[in-house]
């Protein structure tokens, strides 16, 4: 069969799951569907909490940029798996002993203060809308070249399930719908990964196979190869990067501190029943994740070396099939500058006749390497779940935002229990509406925007949040003005550098030679600076709110 | 929980976020990014030592440091008697 009956099937399938799983999960009650009734295992949260803030761009796009980044590809490495060990350690336990059900709730009663509500609503909003759009994007790639149909329609169909799944079953169905897309998604990117493994280096496990011989015989290690091929083609040593120190830190840390102030992802671990299971979910998630985050550097070192080997120096006419495959789709391009006839990959743009988009790196991996059609059609059911699921996890908070900390506890807290969940599903609605515009004009490459959504994570939350908890003397003063300051100041730097209005500026100009990446991590210490200073310049908080910090800094229940 | 236990309790368990904490710091940021270049110069198998730590290395050890928080605070909670259920 070919490739694209098999992508039907496979993906017909998958569909037909998450449906099916939405109609059991249907729910009733809002704490089901802001939280899932606290009852989901820690075993299931972690793997749903791997495919909630597993998206697009970890599927799709991360190994295809690091392939093209090299030792800079850490950032995304360390950046996004770092930030479980601030989740455990500084967030989760107390998040969950706290236990309401949204990051705004948190910040709300902590801060004692409907302001400081209203102003985290916002922030999660902008974060979340910033993030949904790379996944929509997403999705329309796989359908794109997957399905043979336009990408716009392919955002619609991504919108209409996830619609169906969220709005009816919130997050008893988001949950359990997660878990089945965690098992797909993880399947789909290891099953070609051993494949690879096995053909370039003999080894199963790529994690293994990345610091191996090559399997020709010539006894070479595939990095050194890599370093070699790299240097040959005038791009930098593939093991050294070229991007500087400083933004290397800046983006990783900043990745980091996002990663820790998601608010779909922090939303996750109200979903459990105890303090411990909170903690231990936290460990399950990025076990899971860890998984597919070892596989994706080897990946990367595999799908570098392929590709330069089959198509540098290739005669266009002998390419092989999948890159005229990827070609219709515009993902790829090929223009013989010096009319040759033959491709000519290296690093000077003058010279370069290759364009190749970093998002297809993955999905054209089985083809690259011979696969089974079978498995090609899977890698696009993979990728279907990474982005569907995030947007799934990213609608919820936009929809719980509105329907719990604006309607419910802001405009009209008479609200009765139905009328509540008739406004959580009517902006779960509205936010799928929006998500897919975005996906339709989309800003740009999806894991350069999810990059974006992380420093104002990292920029508006993280501070707030880990001040409520370690500092007791936190109030409402400096928590509200932290946060004002942290996001205006991170939205300008993306506004002006990234998007290049307001006068916008090149590389020379950034501050500190941070790019827009990398700029969470200085907008996160200025909003922490603030937030001390203001808080020391003002009155303590309340007694009661003081008992409140005292009170979910242990498990058990005070006497 | 008394006063003086509760205090007690929360000291070990920000004694122990700080020891956890400064080995995330150490394998990621020192490892894999501000020493690199220097243990670049080891060679482990097929990788460079700075190299493996910041695409590979770093991440299992985070994964080990989050269960070791895990049962450290799980034996913590038994012993002040904070524990759930």
């Amino acid at each position: 069969m070919d490739i694209q009956t098999w992508t039907y099937i496979i993906v017909g399938i998958t569909f037909a799951l998450y449906i099916g799983i939405a109609f059991w999960s249907k729910v009733g009650s809002t704490s089901d569907f802001y939280i899932a009734g606290s009852r989901v295992s820690p075993l299931a949260n972690g793997m749903a909490t791997a495919a909630d803030w597993m998206s697009a761009a970890s599927f799709i796009s991360m190994a295809g940029l690091i392939a093209f980044m090299g030792y800079d590809g850490a950032v995304y490495l360390m950046g996004w798996t770092g930030g479980y060990v601030l989740l455990a350690l500084l967030l989760a336990p107390y998040l969950r002993k706290f236990g309401k059900f949204t990051v705004p709730d948190f910040i709300g009663d902590r801060y004692y203060s409907n302001w400081a509500r209203t102003v985290a609503v916002i922030c999660a909003i902008i974060v979340s809308f910033t993030y949904v759009a790379g996944q929509m994007r997403g999705v329309g790639v796989v359908f794109a070249r997957f399905l043979e149909v336009p990408i716009d329609l392919g955002v619609l169909i991504g919108m209409a399930i996830v619609f169906f799944y969220a709005v009816l079953g919130g997050m008893k169905g988001i949950t359990y719908t997660q878990v089945a897309q965690y098992c797909i998604l993880i399947f789909a990117y290891m099953v070609p990964a051993f494949f690879i493994s096995i053909q370039l280096t003999g080894v199963v496990l790529p994690q293994i196979g990345f610091g191996s011989t090559l399997a020709d015989g010539s006894g070479t290690y595939l990095l050194q190869k890599l370093n070699q091929l790299n240097l040959e083609l005038g791009f930098a040593e593939y093991t050294s990067g070229s991007k500087s120190m400083i933004d290397v830190f800046a983006i990783t840390f900043a990745l980091m501190v996002g990663t820790a102030g998601l608010p779909h992802v922090i939303v996750r671990f109200f979903t459990v029943p105890r303090v411990r299971d909170a903690r231990k979910s936290v460990g399950y998630a990025l076990l899971f994740i860890a998984i597919l985050y070892t596989t994706a550097p080897a990946i990367a070192a595999f799908a570098r070396v392929n590709l330069i080997e089959t198509v540098s120096t290739e005669e266009y006419e002998d390419v092989p099939e999948w890159f005229s495959n990827w070609e219709q789709t515009g993902l790829i391009t090929f223009t013989d500058k010096n009319k040759d006839g033959r491709i000519k990959y290296v690093a000077d743009e003058q010279q370069n006749e290759l364009n190749i988009d970093r998002d297809i790196m993955v999905l054209a991996n089985p083809e690259i390497a011979n696969l089974p059609n079978w498995i090609v059609a899977l890698v696009a059911a993979g990728g279907l779940a990474a982005a569907l699921s995030t947007a799934a996890g990213l609608l919820l908070v936009i929809s719980t935002s509105i329907s719990h900390d604006l309607i419910k506890k802001q405009i009209n807290p008479d609200i009765s229990e139905k009328g509540e969940l008739v406004w959580a599903r009517l902006a779960a609605g509205f936010a799928v509406l929006v998500a897919g515009y975005f996906g339709i004009n989309p800003p740009g490459f999806v894991a350069a925007t999810v990059a974006l959504a992380f420093g104002l994570a990292a920029a508006s939350f993280f501070p707030a949040i880990i001040l409520g908890i370690f500092d007791k003397r936190m109030n409402r003063q400096g928590a509200i003005s932290g946060m004002v300051i942290g996001i205006v100041l991170m939205l300008f730097y993306m506004v002006k550098y990234k998007l290049g209005l307001l006068g916008g500026g090149t590389q020379e100009d950034w501050w500190f030679g941070i790019s827009p990446e990398g700029f969470g991590t200085v907008a996160m210490f200025v909003n922490l600076f603030f937030s001390i200073l203001i808080s020391r310049m003002t009155m303590d908080p309340p007694e009661e709110v003081q008992q409140m910090v005292e009170d979910i800094r242990s498990p058990g229940k005070l006497e | 929980m008394e006063k003086q236990s509760k205090k007690e309790y929360w000291h070990k368990n920000l004694m122990y976020v700080g020891i956890l904490l400064s080995i995330w710091f150490l394998v990621s940021y020192v490892f894999g990014i501000f020493l690199v270049e220097e243990l670049n110069q080891i060679q482990m198998g097929g990788f460079k030592l700075g190299f493996w730590f910041a695409q590979q290395g770093s991440i299992y050890v985070f994964v080990i440091l989050i269960f070791i928080y895990v049962w450290l605070m799980n034996r913590l909670d038994k012993k002040f008697g904070v524990h759930e259920d």
